[in-house]
């Protein structure tokens, strides 16, 4: 049966003219705010950050006295002037510590700048043609689109830039949403259902909609997300709060661990010089992670809006690495929308391929998908080629109506033509065959009709059961002809065809691996709880709301909350929305209505509801990116102390070089080496945190082993190597003062 | 070098009898910290409710985190002040045979201070300072109700974990009555017998003056010891009826006693790493904490056996036999007893730091730099190894905590423990509690290793020994552990008032965060664990929380180390001592 499973359209759907990630515009841009954002002011919300730059201010002032410092005794030419050289290099250095987590937060803060340009792009002024009243006739007037208010009713016509977010409420047209989608088939608009709702700064192409503006200027979905993206009105999420918190703590205690160090110092025999106190400080508090931490959450909501998403908060996206259970609707998320024929059951006495062409010849004129996925079946079953269609010829295609409940086919001659052309009176000649496809009392009644009669009534009544209860649509093919030469007529049904809900490709696998990431999948569907659950199984869903009203759409996630989970959940018609507003993450369809969008916390410009599935991919991998980043931040530390205390103490303690693992060519070198790494650290972590620690659904227990080894083992290595090469290579230019 | 092969055995029947010990006594607190019946409740009932009865406390109302709080501070207040005023005033009061004066107003706050926060740092030698009287009533009550505050707190965080969206923490009188009244009381009534009948004395008589064999006259202590010796271990408090302590012989005669005596310090923290993973409805919990421990405390041996049992390569380089033989020991002897020899000594040492107990029967002061690093590194790693009676498991969910909310965040998903949620207010919880102890250890050692008050106090030794013996001064008494470096004058105004200090924010500024974090984790839903939750069951969590432990600790104290044992050892190999 896989060969009738479609292709599903590939997952990862990128937006057009996606921004790069080192476009040398931004980087540009990024390098200036770089400076701009060394503002105390401003530093200081960044408190690890903060400590760096206090550093870079003291060692610059140390630098400067001992500039001014004459050589003496105690300070011979040469010492001083290596003394002096030092502070230099190690100010210098903290100053690019700084700066390039600056840069990396500007990066972060460009790339969505440039996001959000494309997307203002889309909201050019435009003149809105304002409505006295909500009729097509009324009088209007031309006013500029920002003056529209909540609740004004604007004409639209073909060429006409849609003014404002809000509500078809009357007309139907078909609208250009690339400027939002980047998908340039135009899509359909009309009055009441849920295809009501219009965006902002959209081309309606062709007839005229009267739209009710839904949002004051500033308010629209474009201003929020411009406004977010931009970061400009970033609020820390709770995660990010806590995990500032957890670093602003440890900045303390190395704060601590360094300020006591002097006094044991003093004790020991000498004091260590305040420059290679504030290198082994800036060393010591975590500022990898520190300077990297907001950009990975802007950079995180950047992903989001590549994909083609729109977040209310970033809260969202953070909640979505955290969803237990994932609401999704059947049709068109877990089903392709249609109804495809999978099996022909003939009754006895009938081949299957008689069965096969019977079906086929019926359904060669029906251009609806089932009619369609009849004749692909019967074609590749019994690779009946082309040539069944001359028939259609001499035959005349019966479309299906409401009150026959069926299709089919009435052949008017013979397949060598004679029998009309004999008569030569083919339209009141009656046909010589008849072919009937449809529900099966429709079917039946129709075979008793043209004299046949229901043999393996049973059997067939069995067969029709038994499909339903798969989850399917049985289909009743039956047949008339005249035999002798009275041309008695006569009838009978051929069998059965099964059209089945096709599950998309792929999404047993989709499931199984969200399993595998600890997300129960539940299937929403207005089936009955049979069929239901019969989809359900094949889909491998974990479970299954059938004939789900919002009602019963609410009440699952309040009981699923209660146990303490977080849903997620997709969905655009009005009713979806007080469902949308009760889950953790609720996602609404651009094609949706206004209702439903204002109650989701993210928008899916493509429409897509598998979207889902990478929101939450989206969210786990911004929580993994920080949590690896601070796991190596801190492993980071071992290897510094090893090159920085044997160095502090070499005067007091030349014992402790013991402790210079490394080898270390001088104290200066060590200590310059050390706060090297720790500078260019940050600049080569910025593309991980932009792009992000790539997610892999293995479960919790794998992924944290793998993790572990390289952001954990990886960050205690990695250092050890990294000031050794800084260290030799310092060495070999002379610079080991 | 070599570890003996009586040594390996001592040790594997040492941590066979503490695993063997964990899951009965585990049990057994469960009960009687649910207030199930228990089978000694046919006698205790009837005088629990009594008491309940007598105090006007309604077992049944428990109380938020605050009101757990203030009781357990409050009590503790009024304990440390009678315990004051009877030190004060002893000289008045029966059971005083030796005539003793009262103790000095600066040592008795810092006594006081010392056993009301189960640290049990003792600047007095207690044949020559307390009564008998000030020792039952005011030393050994402590050692009861230190020990069960603690073990109250530790339930109370265990049930903000195990409870799910409620408010209350449990009644600190009813935890803290049925601590004392179903576990302490009873295994040391067993425990003194025991105790007894190898050796230890109790009663109330005069010292003994005796004619020496080589004419002298020598003075013998006596008193109510064994009544006090079994709760100075089991209790985790440490303070010695005499100065020696555990090396003296009227407090710790044989081998089996010296057995008796570690098993007592390590297995209530033992059993309620059991009693907490049964609370939460998930023994492995437990286990996976019990497994940590049990690797750092194999890790602290690793390093100082050896180190002790190699002796001193200076003493070597003279000639002197340091080899163990049939007739001697061998390794580092000095500051040891005979009769427990370099295993149990070390032994001893790593249990009564491991834990928060603090009673020694060997003298760190005169271990080697390394052996004396672990015992200071075991007390600043939290002494979580087990730890003291409730005071080691909150400590140890602390570093779970931390665990998770660091690398749980690897797995993409907000840390969660026991399905609970980490989030902010958590984190500002155990980042405070971690934040109090290099506060004080390094802010007090800071300030002590530069003025002249602190300096005067390096009698004996000067150097980076002397830096090691001031911080295990404040590491000691911030870790409410009580053990010293012997080295340093402690009786000092300077060292009782900030050492005083020390031990209360140890013990006190620690326990409001540490509650605070349970009133917070018990209102919480619980999150059901999945095939996306961080596991903090396994092997994979046991080697990261051990991880975390050791880096937060190296991280935090490696520099003043470096000043200390580290650069001692090193320069002890090049030949120079201190």
């Amino acid at each position: 049966m896989s060969s009738h499973t479609l292709e599903v359209r590939p997952w990862k759907t990128r937006r057009k003219g996606a921004v790069s990630s080192f476009d040398p515009q931004i980087v540009r841009q990024a390098l200036l705010d770089a400076f701009r954002k060394l503002d105390p002011r401003w530093q200081i919300k960044n408190p690890v950050m903060f400590v760096v730059e206090v550093g870079s201010v003291i060692t610059t002032i140390e630098f400067v006295r001992l500039l001014l410092t004459a050589p003496g005794p105690a300070f011979p030419v040469t010492r001083l002037h290596n003394e002096t050289l030092f502070v230099l290099a190690v100010s210098l250095w903290l100053w690019f510590t700084v700066l390039f987590a600056n840069f990396a937060e500007a990066m972060a803060e460009g790339r969505g700048k440039a996001q959000a340009e494309t997307l203002r792009r889309a909201r050019t002024t435009t003149m809105a043609k304002r409505l006295r009243r909500p009729e097509r006739s009324a009088p209007w007037e031309e006013v500029p689109a920002p003056a529209l208010r909540k609740g004004d009713y604007v004409l639209v016509e073909a060429g006409d830039v849609i003014p404002g977010d809000g509500e078809v409420i009357e007309g139907v047209a078909a609208v250009d949403e690339s400027a939002i989608t980047g998908e340039s088939a135009p899509v359909i608009r009309e009055s009441g259902g849920d295809r009501s709702a219009v965006t902002g700064g959209t081309r309606v192409l062709s007839d005229w909609i009267i739209v009710r503006i839904g949002a004051n200027p500033g308010e629209t979905f474009l201003d929020r997300m411009i406004a977010l993206v931009e970061g400009a009105q970033r609020q820390k999420t709770p995660n990010e709060i806590a995990l500032n918190i957890l670093l602003a703590s440890l900045t303390i205690i190395f704060l601590l661990v360094v300020v006591s160090l002097e006094p044991f110092a003093i004790y020991s025999g000498s004091p260590v010089s305040i420059t290679t106190l504030i290198a082994l400080l800036v060393c010591l508090i975590p500022t990898t992670i520190g300077g990297l931490l907001s950009a990975i959450g802007i950079a995180g909501m950047d992903r989001l809006v590549q994909r083609n998403v729109l977040a209310m908060s970033g809260r969202a996206v953070e909640a979505a690495g955290d969803i237990d259970v994932l609401l999704l609707d059947k049709t068109g998320t877990i089903t392709l929308g249609n109804r495809q024929a999978t099996r022909f059951l003939p009754l006895p006495g009938i081949d299957e391929q008689a069965l096969a062409q019977a079906a086929l010849l019926a359904s060669l004129a029906d251009e609806t998908p089932e009619g369609r996925s009849i004749v692909a079946l019967a074609r590749e079953r019994f690779a009946i080629g082309e040539e069944v269609s001359l028939q259609q010829q001499a035959s005349r295609f019966v479309p299906f109506s409401a009150m026959t409940r069926m299709s089919g086919l009435d052949v008017l001659a013979d397949a060598d033509g004679q029998a009309a052309s004999a008569r030569g009176e083919e339209e009141a000649a009656p046909p010589v065959r008849t072919i009937r496809k449809g529900a099966a009392e429709a079917i039946i009644a129709y075979v008793h009709e043209h004299g046949g009669d229901n043999t393996h009534g049973e059997l067939l009544q069995r067969t029709v059961d038994e499909i339903a209860r798969a989850g399917s649509t049985p289909l009743v093919v039956a047949e008339t002809w005249r035999t002798g030469q009275d041309h008695q007529e006569q009838a009978r049904v051929l069998g059965v065809i099964e059209l089945k809900d096709i599950v998309k490709g792929g999404m047993r696998e989709r499931f199984e691996q969200l399993r595998r990431m600890g997300i129960r999948t539940i299937m929403i569907t207005g089936d009955n709880p049979l069929t239901a659950a019969a989809i359900a199984r094949e889909a491998g869903v974990d479970d299954f709301l059938a004939q789900a009203t919002p009602e019963t759409k609410l009440k699952l996630i309040r009981e699923q909350q209660a146990g303490g989970r977080m849903v997620a959940m997709t969905g655009d018609g009005t009713n979806d929305a007080p469902a949308l507003a009760q889950a953790d993450v609720g996602v609404a369809m651009n094609s949706g209505t206004q209702a439903a969008k204002e109650a989701a916390n993210m928008i899916d410009l493509d429409s897509n509801p598998t979207k889902l599935i990478e929101i939450v991919e989206i969210g786990k991998q911004l929580l993994i990116t920080r949590g690896a980043l601070t796991t190596f931040s801190i492993a980071n530390d071992v290897a510094k102390y090893f090159a920085i205390i044997p160095a502090a103490f070499s005067t007091t303690y030349p014992q402790l070089n013991a402790l210079n693992i490394m080898g270390l060519a001088t104290p200066h070198s060590a200590v310059l080496s050390a706060v090297i790494f720790n500078a260019l650290i940050i600049i080569a972590l910025i593309p991980l945190a932009l792009r992000g620690v790539k997610y892999r659904p293995i479960g919790a227990g794998p992924l944290l082993r793998r993790n572990l080894l390289i952001y954990g083992l990886g960050g205690i290595v990695a250092p050890f190597v990294g000031i050794k090469l800084i260290d030799l290579l310092l060495s070999l230019l002379h610079l080991t003062l | 070098m070599s570890i003996t092969f009586n040594s390996f055995v001592q040790i594997a029947l040492f941590l066979a009898l503490v695993l063997a010990l964990t899951k009965p006594l585990g049990l057994y607190m469960t009960k009687v910290f649910n207030g199930e019946r228990t089978w000694l409740s046919p006698v205790f009932a009837p005088l629990e409710r009594f008491l309940y009865r007598a105090c006007g406390i309604d077992p049944a109302r428990e109380q938020r985190w605050t009101g757990y709080v203030i009781a357990m501070l409050v009590f503790n207040l009024a304990g440390m002040l009678l315990l004051y005023g009877l030190e004060r005033t002893q000289q008045w009061l029966p059971l005083n045979p030796q005539h003793l004066g009262p103790v000095e107003p600066q040592l008795a706050f810092n006594t006081a201070a010392s056993f009301t926060t189960n640290t049990n740092w003792q600047n007095y030698a207690g044949e020559q300072t307390m009564s008998y009287l000030t020792q039952m009533a005011g030393l050994t009550y402590h050692n009861f109700i230190s020990a069960a505050t603690g073990m109250a707190l530790a339930v109370a965080l265990v049930r903000g974990l195990a409870r799910h969206s409620a408010e209350h923490l449990g009644n600190f009188w009813v935890d803290l009555t049925r601590a004392t009244l179903y576990i302490l009381l009873p295994i040391c009534l067993v425990g003194a017998l025991v105790l007894v009948s190898q050796g230890v004395v109790q009663n109330f008589n005069p010292y003994t003056v005796v004619h020496t064999l080589d004419g002298g006259l020598q003075v013998i202590a006596q008193g109510p010891v064994a009544s006090q010796e079994i709760i100075k271990e089991l209790g985790t408090n440490g303070g010695g009826f005499f100065n020696a302590n555990s090396a003296h012989p009227y407090e710790n005669p044989t081998a089996l006693t010296n057995l008796i005596e570690m098993l007592a310090i390590i297995s209530i923290g033992a059993g309620m790493f059991y009693m907490f993973g049964r609370m939460v409805g998930n023994t492995r919990q437990g286990w996976a904490l019990w497994a940590a421990a049990a690797i750092l405390f194999v890790l602290g041996l690793a390093v100082a056996l050896p180190a002790e049992q190699g002796g001193n390569p200076l003493l070597a380089h003279l000639g002197v036999n340091q080899q163990a033989s049939a007739l001697q020991p061998g390794g580092n002897m000095e500051g040891k007893e005979v009769r427990f020899g370099i295993t149990d000594s070390v032994l001893f040492t790593v249990t009564t730091t491991a834990t928060s107990c603090g009673a020694v029967n060997s003298f760190l002061d005169s271990y080697t730099p390394l052996g004396g690093l672990v015992p200071l590194a075991n007390i600043a790693l939290g002494e979580v190894i087990f730890g003291g009676v409730g005071s080691g498991l909150y400590g140890m969910l602390m570093f779970a905590i931390l665990t998770v909310f660091i690398a749980g965040l690897m797995v993409g998903r907000t840390p969660e423990y026991l399905g609970k949620k980490i989030e902010r207010k958590e984190v500002m919880m155990a980042a405070l509690a971690l934040l109090i102890s290099p506060a004080t250890v390094l802010g007090f050692a800071a300030v002590a290793s530069v003025l002249p008050q602190g300096l005067a106090s390096l009698t004996t030794n000067t150097g980076p020994h002397g830096l090691s013996e001031i911080l295990y001064l404040y590491t000691s008494s911030n870790g409410n552990n009580g053990s010293a470096f012997a080295g340093l004058a402690g009786n000092t105004p300077f060292y009782n008032w900030t050492g005083a200090l020390a031990m209360l924010i140890g013990r006190f500024a620690f326990l409001i965060p540490i509650l605070a974090f349970g009133g917070s984790l018990v209102g919480k839903r619980v999150v059901p664990a999945g095939p996306g939750t961080f596991p903090t069951t396994g092997p994979l969590f046991v080697s990261l929380l051990v991880g975390v432990i050791l880096i937060v600790g190296a991280l935090t104290y490696f520099p003043a180390y470096a000043l200390g044992p580290i650069v001692e050892h090193l320069l002890m190999l090049a030949g120079r001592t201190f």
